[in-house]
């Protein structure tokens, strides 16, 4: 089984499926191929402990460089796959040689969303998806400085909160009409925008940028036909795909690598794991997921795959975000139809939500409240079915319930 | 630094020195020892980090945060000596330190 395995991309499902691939026994060389001049390491504490201060950037790595060694994984940093070529199967690079693979890995990943309205381009704007954004972000991050942040994400919160923590005069502009209205219920975004606001944050919601504005660098913004004077724009508005080299080689993609339960494109050589893909998930539908847990598991799914063990991909999908002391934590995909349970009391800053769909539990968010987001998580993956009075009783102990 | 000496489950002995302030779980994933996960990377968001402190060294740890407990009721086959690595400071009053590693985290 000496076959060869190119990984393109260098973050968390490469570092995992390196581990996977020997882990399960494949003994092939492993070529890992990366565009910034780090190995894999970990994003989360970028946007918190990192960008604070406190979160040393050697810590922010996922394994040793003597891990690669024993691994038998080559490292190639600051290199660039301009294509791939199916036919030949063979990967070019952008100084232009073409390595060839038997196995090849897309871990591609995202990279962020840009604003496009006038005054974009100034500098002064921020975005934040590597060490070089919080690197560049950090020389400007002083007490007293005021700092507009685009979007009222997992992102933008995370920003704010370590932005008020670090004395900066924080503003939140963002364009639904509540906070993270992608990732969590109402009733979670209210909770979390009185936090900000009671932590002095600026929440301007319902309101799109139309333009920043400044001599030069960033000055202000005009946003909801007002001007709001600022120092640092960070935007945090989203993501996208990489998955272009994907499509030029003719395979699928909607906003997302189309992959199989095993991590697998159309192309039986080529696999793609992370942030990059678009799968069908346990619930049925095509989704693509940002989050470390499914780029942790489709790489090892793809590992089993690659070393002839193959076991479909069904994991709930779990998120957490950290904002102030509050621990976020969030299991499964809740639908806009699904009935919500409320447990515990939003005041003592400790409850959860839970997503009941045709009476069994199909997401919880926790905040503060672990155990409510632990139970949950093995509820989702067994389809419990549990009984919404129950649930909604805390004086019954939650491991109780079911 | 210190020095913190890691037992996995098939026995083998990893002596590995840990700088302050890192975590446990860190020290062991820095120095390739296997079978912590830590899949969330020491948010305390995942119970991947288990392991069981020798008991000889529990009195010199400090007590567990509720929201470790609260993860830790979900590892596999917990004990009274088992601790989240991710969420023990490595201080130089640790040197020294056993903990043993369970057979798996998931």
């Amino acid at each position: 089984m000496s076959r060869k395995l190119i990984i393109v991309g260098a973050g968390q499902a490469a570092a995992q499926a390196v581990q996977s691939l020997r882990t399960e026994g494949f003994d092939g060389p492993i070529t890992l191929i990366g565009e910034e001049g780090y190995g894999p390491y970990q994003r989360p504490p970028l946007s918190k402990a990192y960008l604070l201060g406190t979160f040393e950037r050697e810590r922010l790595f996922l394994k040793s460089d003597a891990f690669y060694r024993e691994a038998d994984c080559e490292l190639l940093l600051n290199a660039r796959v301009t294509a791939i070529h199916r036919a030949e199967k063979t990967a070019e690079l952008a100084d232009g040689r073409r390595l060839g693979y038997d196995t090849l890995l897309l871990a591609t990943g995202t990279r962020v969303r840009r604003l496009t309205c006038p005054g974009a381009d100034l500098p002064g704007m921020h975005y934040l998806r590597d060490i070089a954004d919080v690197d560049g972000l950090r020389t400007v991050f002083a007490a007293g400085k005021r700092i507009a942040i685009v979007g009222g994400g997992f992102i933008g919160l995370e920003v704010a909160a370590v932005a008020v923590k670090r004395g900066l005069d924080v503003s939140v502009f963002e364009a639904m009409d509540r906070l993270m209205a992608r990732s969590v219920s109402q009733l979670v975004s209210d909770f979390i925008a009185a936090e900000h606001a009671k932590a002095g944050v600026k929440l301007i919601l319902r309101t799109c940028v139309e333009a920043v504005e400044g001599d030069g660098k960033v000055e202000r913004l005009r946003a909801g036909g007002k001007t709001h004077d600022a120092d640092i724009v960070l935007v945090g508005i989203g993501v996208l795909p990489n998955d272009e080299l994907a499509t030029h080689a003719g395979l699928a993609s909607q906003d997302g690598i189309v992959v199989d339960q095993h991590g697998r494109t159309r192309d039986p050589a080529i696999f793609a794991a992370g942030d990059c893909t678009r799968h069908v998930g346990r619930e049925g539908s095509a989704i693509r997921l940002e989050c470390v847990q499914n780029a942790i598991d489709q790489a090892k799914h793809c590992a089993l795959a690659i070393a002839g063990k193959p076991k479909p991909y069904s994991e709930v999908p779990w998120f957490w975000s950290d904002q102030y002391d509050l621990k976020l934590q969030i299991a499964g995909i809740a639908r806009p139809s699904d009935r919500m349970v409320l447990r515990g009391d939003p005041a003592a800053r400790k409850f959860s939500v839970f997503h009941l769909r045709d009476g069994v539990i199909a997401a919880v968010e926790a905040v503060n409240a672990a155990p409510d987001y632990m139970l949950g998580r093995k509820w989702i993956a067994e389809a419990q079915r549990i009984e919404p009075d129950r649930l909604a009783d805390s004086t019954i102990p939650i491991k109780q319930i079911a | 630094m210190a020095m913190i000496i890691f037992i996995t489950h098939d026995g083998r002995e990893h002596v590995v020195e840990v700088a302050p302030g890192w975590s446990l779980m860190e020290g062991a994933v820095k120095n390739r020892v296997q079978g912590i996960d830590a899949d969330c990377g020491g948010a305390c968001a995942c119970a991947t980090c288990h392991v069981y402190v020798d008991p000889m060294w529990l009195p010199a740890l400090p007590p567990k945060s509720d929201i470790e407990e609260a993860m830790l009721d979900f590892a596999l086959v917990t004990a009274p000596n088992s601790r989240l690595s991710c969420q023990i400071r490595v201080t130089s009053d640790l040197d020294g330190l056993i903990v043993r590693i369970p057979v798996s985290q998931h």
